[in-house]
């Protein structure tokens, strides 16, 4: 019985640093996305509160929680208030699986640096993210609004499409680790990241998270010169904080794991001598992918929404599926062979794939419906 | 009493619970809405008795994917609101005959074949991993898998047939 109230005491105690992790990671990686898009406007961003604006998200939070909430008179009201605890929910709950570093020994006590490692971690990943556009879909539909409508119609059909590419793009870590643990992934990548292996299916991926978390270029669920502010518009004080924390911390979410499926997770230089580098490399790694988030926003325009179907759906899902099965391929070549070389057939046969496809589909991406 | 029984019961009140409010609701949506709970109670379930794989791919597919599109279509027709009355005289009575039959037979096995149903079977070690479904699936069970896909193929290919708009010549 003592065992396991230590082992629940842990799990408490690991759960409550990830769920305020991430609450905290929101606050500043509001801030952060403000000065780095600053930067690239050749404007200063936040700099009143502390200095260089240190104490803004701060100052953010006491605005929004003494805001006056409306509930508009004809929306569903019960739906209206559940619908932001639904969107943020699935965001806190994800990254149980994902592993944050290697094992290390605190008191005597071996603790590991994930919440659980369970045997189907990629199915729980896919399963969360198919649960998790129902908050603003709901939202969009209880605050009844046109434009909320709308926001909530269009962000169910870009997830809707986009998920095909996004669970195909696990397929490829998959098949080269051969577990769909996510510990066990990131233990395959000690030598070679499967970024090199895969990087079509990487690409992919990241195109789709993007899509997946409605960030810039993808963002047709906000888009303020359409919608006013899409599916939240009619969401005030702490309820459109709590829209405005699930979307950033699902930004924070999907880096965490593509940087485990793809880079190698937390290993690094180092790492098996000095465990608490684990960490380390791995926050690198997400802030990284969080800078690229942000300079893609600041770079590249709003896609259409036409061209943005197509785009999921000519492109990047053909693309996708040729990705699994020349990766099971050069597995299978590797099997037959005996040598590792052939995994390299991989890369060389997929981008060329990938050269070719997106030559041939360009005027049905563009094209529209002629 | 052991956690299971407790996990078991309380579960049994949910999936009764939104079961039932799915049939009772006026409002489409809430009916999908108990729908989602009562597939996630059902996950729940396959979660204790200790198959994992089966339990997320419930979540993915019902309640995540199927569930979407449900909603997708009532959002999008705008039929929120059912009738009070159903469309055609003879639902109703039919409807209850069906169900009364039901109830009838079940009651019927149940306490006829109260003595004789089997025993539960000892659950090998590794059941229900990834793993193992996948060699069951692609070895004993390779030919009814690939007529499935074949049947969804071929559903899908008419409903693109079916939604596609004639060529302008």
């Amino acid at each position: 019985m003592i065992m396991d109230w230590a082992l629940l005491t842990e799990w408490t105690i690991k759960s409550l640093v990830l769920i305020f992790g991430l609450i905290g990671g929101f606050a500043y990686l509001t801030l952060f996305e403000r000065k780095v898009l600053a930067r690239f406007q050749v404007r200063i961003g936040p700099n009143r509160a502390g200095p260089h604006g240190i104490l803004q998200p701060i100052a953010d939070a006491i605005k929004l929680i003494f805001k006056e909430e409306l509930i508009p008179a004809k929306a569903d009201k019960i739906i209206f208030i559940v619908a932001p605890i639904i969107t943020v929910i699935p965001a806190l709950i994800i990254l149980a699986v994902v592993p944050f570093g290697p094992d290390i020994r605190l008191f005597g006590r071996t603790i590991t640096l994930y919440i659980s490692d369970l045997n189907v971690a990629v199915l729980y990943i896919m399963s969360v993210t198919s649960i998790s556009v129902y908050g603003i879909v709901l939202a969009g539909w209880s605050s009844n609004n046109k434009y909320a409508t709308l926001g909530g119609i269009r962000s169910t059909a870009q997830m809707i499409s986009y998920e095909l590419a996004l669970g195909l793009g696990f397929v490829g870590p998959i098949l080269l680790s051969g577990s769909l643990s996510l510990v066990g992934i990131v233990d395959a990548q000690k030598n070679v990241w499967f970024f090199l292996y895969q990087p079509v299916g990487a690409f992919i991926f990241w195109v789709a998270n993007l899509a997946e978390v409605n960030r810039a270029p993808f963002d047709m669920p906000e888009a303020e010169q359409e919608l006013t502010a899409g599916y939240h518009t009619e969401y005030s004080g702490m309820k459109f904080a709590l829209f405005f924390m699930a979307e950033y911390i699902k930004m924070i979410a999907v880096s965490a794991i593509a940087v485990t499926l793809f880079f190698g997770g937390y290993r690094g230089p180092l790492v098996d001598q000095f465990p608490v580098l684990g960490p380390l490399y791995f926050l690198i790694k997400v802030v990284a992918f969080l800078y690229l988030m942000v300079w893609v926003r600041a770079t590249l325009p709003r896609i259409r929404y036409d061209r943005l179907m197509a785009f999921g759906w000519k492109l990047l899902f053909p693309i996708s599926l040729g990705n699994v099965l020349l990766t099971a391929v050069g597995i299978g070549l590797v099997g037959i062979t005996g040598n590792n070389l052939w995994l390299w057939f991989i890369p060389v046969s997929t981008i060329l794939f990938f050269l070719l496809v997106s030559h041939f589909a360009q005027g049905a991406v563009a094209g529209g419906n002629k | 009493m052991s956690i299971d029984i407790i996990l078991f019961l309380g579960l049994a009140v949910v999936a009764i619970l939104s079961a039932a409010g799915m049939l009772f609701s006026r409002n489409a949506i809430y009916s999908a809405l108990f729908l989602i709970i009562n597939f996630s109670a059902i996950a729940v379930y396959y979660l204790i008795l200790g198959a994992p794989f089966i339990a997320l791919t419930q979540i993915t597919v019902y309640a995540g994917a199927i569930m979407v599109l449900f909603i997708f279509v009532i959002m999008l027709l705008g039929a929120e609101q059912t009738g009070r009355t159903p469309a055609s005289w003879w639902m109703r009575p039919l409807g209850m005959g069906l169900g009364a039959l039901l109830i009838l037979e079940s009651l019927y096995l149940i306490f006829t074949h109260l003595h004789s149903f089997p025993q539960p079977i000892e659950i090998i070690d590794g059941f229900g991993n990834p793993g193992q479904v996948g060699e069951i699936l692609f070895d004993k069970y390779v030919l009814p898998f690939e007529i499935i896909s074949l049947l969804l193929l071929v559903a899908m290919i008419g409903a693109i047939v079916l939604t596609k708009k004639k060529m302008k010549r």
